[in-house]
């Protein structure tokens, strides 16, 4: 009964959407107030429905009922609580379904946040993506149902064990809030090309929710990389796998389009190309969604597939990123171009911020699909690696940094170099000079390292400059300057855990029997042997590695080696002992004779600043959304209107 | 405004290659070991541990070498695919069980039932290096010869059967 409530409410959130997607936009092009008056209400009651269906959903796992196809293929009567509300977004379907009830999340979000938007133009970003929803219920209902029904299974074939993991839990939602967040920049974007409007306060409404979509994209993938360093077991916390890449180009458009909507609202320049950005991070997240669900990329991540649903997402797509572009192409030009600037002002600093970004993505990109290129045209099947991703990636990333440094304290228009230079000398000295002797107190002198400190040291120190002339000014509190600086110190904090862990980690594969000890960058490690384990819905061995340093305990770790009874496949779950200079991480490997396992042991120097500075960056996203101009402009506009 | 129309432009070159992606298997990689002779290996059989075999008592038939384990989901999808084919007694499937405790995988051939001729057991993996075995299940099909001459990943579905192996057995049988 409560899965045909759940499908029943799909169809009317079907229907909902058509009507949330039609009458306001046909209400705005004809000037119709009715027809606009109705995307508040059918927005609000398409969620609602939505939430109904996920409701259903999540009730029919954490209730078992193995009567649901999608239940039995992924959840297990002796799965843990907590994991059946995993598996409630862990299957294909199930994770569509999270899709649709978080762009109507986004959707009622702006409903309610638009008071100071003017109608026309509320009806329409509300019907953008009242269109994108039905696109989706559409492909659900007509591929994917979540609910469909079958003869009552003895039990479930259990969730994917990679799956059942604490991090799941809040990974895909956040990630999903990311993505679908750049819906709102989208249909903000789609608007101004329908109304051919495009001035200051678009792009201050357009701000704060496309940072917001960022910042939990940033949290999004951050958490993806560190359960991949976890989880998987082989101590990498990036492997530029096609699905990994699928959410870091729509956050390399997304850094882009934030950077370029701030010289829209405050110089009038860059339209078209803001316009183009916010097309281009939400295609990304489309496609990204086209690359994990069709198959036509074989990656680690990949837990379903199926051709079918890769043609239905493969039209979807492109309707609407051929559709937004064939009307960008026709109405780019009635949107302008906007202000003028000198050959080096911040508008330049940005635009080639920009350039930066977008080749980074056009080279992941590249790198993701040349494979598919190469088959295609039956030329061979090869696979790109991450040294192709390494060699485009550090030189691209290195100068964006160093703008980074410099952007913040140039000025608008045009710069006075000469100032310039004199406010910087300092701080770029200190840098280089620390720069070049802090690899002496991590060991051997590399080059890399130096240039990774060196960024790390540039943007601490610029920041520290602009901070400083910040508070020497008369200006007060800005949510919005301090939150990007506190980003731009993620950066600085990322790079340093990426060069660090990237030149000095290091590993040691062995066989140890009971008793063995070895050495690891000073720390003693002693293998105490396996004992057998019994949990929920696995069995499975438990070693012992007691950690010491210079005679002193300093932890002891238990990695596992687990079969999950279900599926019956084995897995590694590794012991990780976290610090802010160094992770120490073991796995179990294979039993050997004698009562001997191999065991492999890493040693890495910094690795949790990579997280750390990604956490910096959303947190600085957040905060400049706090911004008191988004808010003051929301009063004033009600004053005018 | 011709520039404005460049992003299109490459979205649609692009939606044409997703589209023929589709129709391409990713998984679909071609074996090194395709026109070469199959790797030996002397495995004890899972019905009887005291017996041995090796392919190069196959010579002179055509036969399916199926790579499974009980612990590999996709390998019962496959199962009933198998089962049929080898009641129709078109060509001999030998099993190999890859890293595997023989128990288990004599359970579940006494209780899903059994379409091998015989079953190898490769504990440690060992053969299934020498044949590139990198997913379960993996078929082969060796022909009179001793040599490799199609491998087919992930599970056997009754198309894969039709359009790719049966033809090729009959080809060979004659």
């Amino acid at each position: 009964m409560i899965p045909e409530l759940g499908h029943f409410s799909l169809i009317l959130a079907l229907l909902l959407a058509l009507v949330q997607g039609v009458l306001p936009l046909v209400g705005a092009a004809r000037n119709n107030a009715a027809w606009m008056a109705v995307a508040r209400p059918a927005a609000r009651a398409q969620f609602l429905f939505v939430a109904i269906a996920f409701g259903a959903l999540a009730y029919s796992f954490l209730s078992g009922d193995f009567s649901v196809v999608n239940v039995t293929r992924n959840s297990h009567s002796r799965l843990p609580e907590i994991y059946r509300l995993t598996a409630t977004w862990g299957s294909h379907e199930g994770s569509m379904l999270l899709w649709t009830f978080i762009l109507g999340l986004w959707t009622v979000a702006v409903t309610l946040f638009s008071r100071h938007l003017p109608e026309d133009m509320l009806a329409r970003v509300v019907g953008v993506m009242g269109l994108v929803s039905f696109g989706f219920l559409l492909f659900m209902l007509a591929t994917s149902n979540p609910f469909l029904r079958m003869p009552m299974a003895m039990d479930g074939s259990d969730l994917n064990p990679l799956l059942q993991d604490p991090g799941m839990v809040v990974h895909p939602p956040i990630l999903y809030m990311g993505y679908v967040g750049f819906s709102v920049a989208f249909a903000f974007a789609i608007t101004a090309l329908l109304s051919g409007k495009l001035d200051a306060s678009w792009a201050r409404w357009s701000r704060p929710w496309t940072t917001a979509a960022w910042s939990f994209l940033t949290i999004g993938i951050m958490m993806g990389s560190w359960w991949a360093y976890y989880e998987l077991g082989w101590g990498g916390w990036w492997f530029w796998d096609p699905v990994e890449n699928a959410s870091l180009m729509p956050w390399l458009v997304g850094t882009a389009l934030i950077h370029s909507l701030a010289v829209t609202e405050k110089r009038g320049s860059f339209k078209a190309w803001t316009v183009f950005l916010a097309i281009g991070a939400f295609s990304l997240s489309l496609l990204g969604t086209f690359l994990v669900r069709s198959g036509v990329l074989s990656s680690v991540h990949s837990f379903a597939t199926d051709p079918t649903r890769g043609l239905f997402i493969l039209i979807f797509l492109a309707v609407v990123i051929g559709g937004s572009l064939l009307l960008f192409a026709m109405r780019a030009s009635q949107v302008g171009l906007g202000g003028r600037f000198a050959l080096i002002s911040r508008e330049s600093f940005l635009l080639v911020n920009n350039i930066l970004l977008l080749t980074a993505t056009g080279s992941v990109l590249l790198g993701t699909l040349y494979p598919l290129f190469l088959d295609a045209l039956g030329l061979g099947k090869i696979s790109v690696g991450p040294p192709y991703f390494n060699s485009v990636f550090v030189p691209l990333v290195t100068p964006l940094i160093f703008l980074a440094g410099i952007g913040p304290l140039a000025r608008w228009k045009q710069v006075n170099v000469p100032e310039l230079a004199n406010r910087l000398k300092w701080g770029f000295g200190a840098s280089v000079v620390a720069a070049l002797l802090l690899p002496f107190t991590q060991g051997d002198w590399q080059p890399l390292v130096s240039l990774g400190c060196l960024l790390s040291l540039w943007i601490a120190v610029t920041v520290a400059i602009s901070v400083r002339a910040r508070l020497r000014s008369s200006s007060g509190w800005s949510a919005n300057f301090y939150g990007m600086n506190l980003a731009h110190l993620g950066v600085a904090v990322t790079v340093i855990g990426v060069t660090m862990v990237s030149s000095y980690q290091t590993e040691r594969n062995m066989r140890m029997a009971v008793g063995d000890t070895v050495t690891l960058q000073g720390y003693t490690f002693r293998f105490g042997g396996v004992e057998d384990i019994v949990g929920p819905n696995y069995k499975g061995s438990r070693g012992t590695l007691e950690v010491s340093r210079n005679g002193k305990p300093v932890s002891t770790m238990y990695p596992e080696k687990r079969i999950y009874v279900a599926s019956g496949m084995p897995f590694t779950e590794s012991a990780i002992d976290y610090g802010l200079t160094r992770d120490l991480y073991t796995a179990l490997g294979e039993s050997l004779d004698g009562g001997a396992w191999s065991v492999r042991l890493f040693h890495k120097p910094f690795v949790v600043w990579i997280w750390i500075g990604a956490v910096l960056m959303a947190l600085g996203g957040f905060m400049a959304i706090t911004d008191r101009r988004y808010r003051a402009s929301r009063k004033q506009g009600r004053a005018a209107a | 405004m011709k520039r404005f129309m460049i992003p299109l432009g490459i979205f649609i070159v692009l939606v044409i290659f997703l589209g023929i992606g589709l129709k391409l298997d990713p998984r679909e990689v071609p074996s090194p070991l395709i026109g070469k002779p199959a790797p030996a290996f002397s495995l004890a059989l899972l019905s009887d541990p005291a017996r041995q075999l090796s392919p190069a008592e196959l010579r002179g038939k055509v036969w399916l070498f199926n790579v499974w384990a009980s612990w590999c989901a996709s390998c019962r999808q496959e199962h009933d695919v198998l089962l049929d084919l080898s009641k129709k007694g078109i060509v001999p499937i030998y099993g190999m069980d890859y890293k595997d405790q023989p128990a288990d995988a004599q359970a579940v051939l006494n209780s899903y039932g059994n379409p091998y001729t015989e079953t190898v057991v490769d504990r440690d993996g060992r053969a299934g290096i020498n044949y590139g075995v990198y997913g379960v299940p993996e078929t082969y099909l060796i022909d009179k010869n001793g040599i490799i001459r199609m491998k087919h990943t992930g599970p056997v579905t009754p198309e894969v059967l039709e359009r790719k192996i049966l033809p090729l057995v009959k080809e060979l049988q004659q």
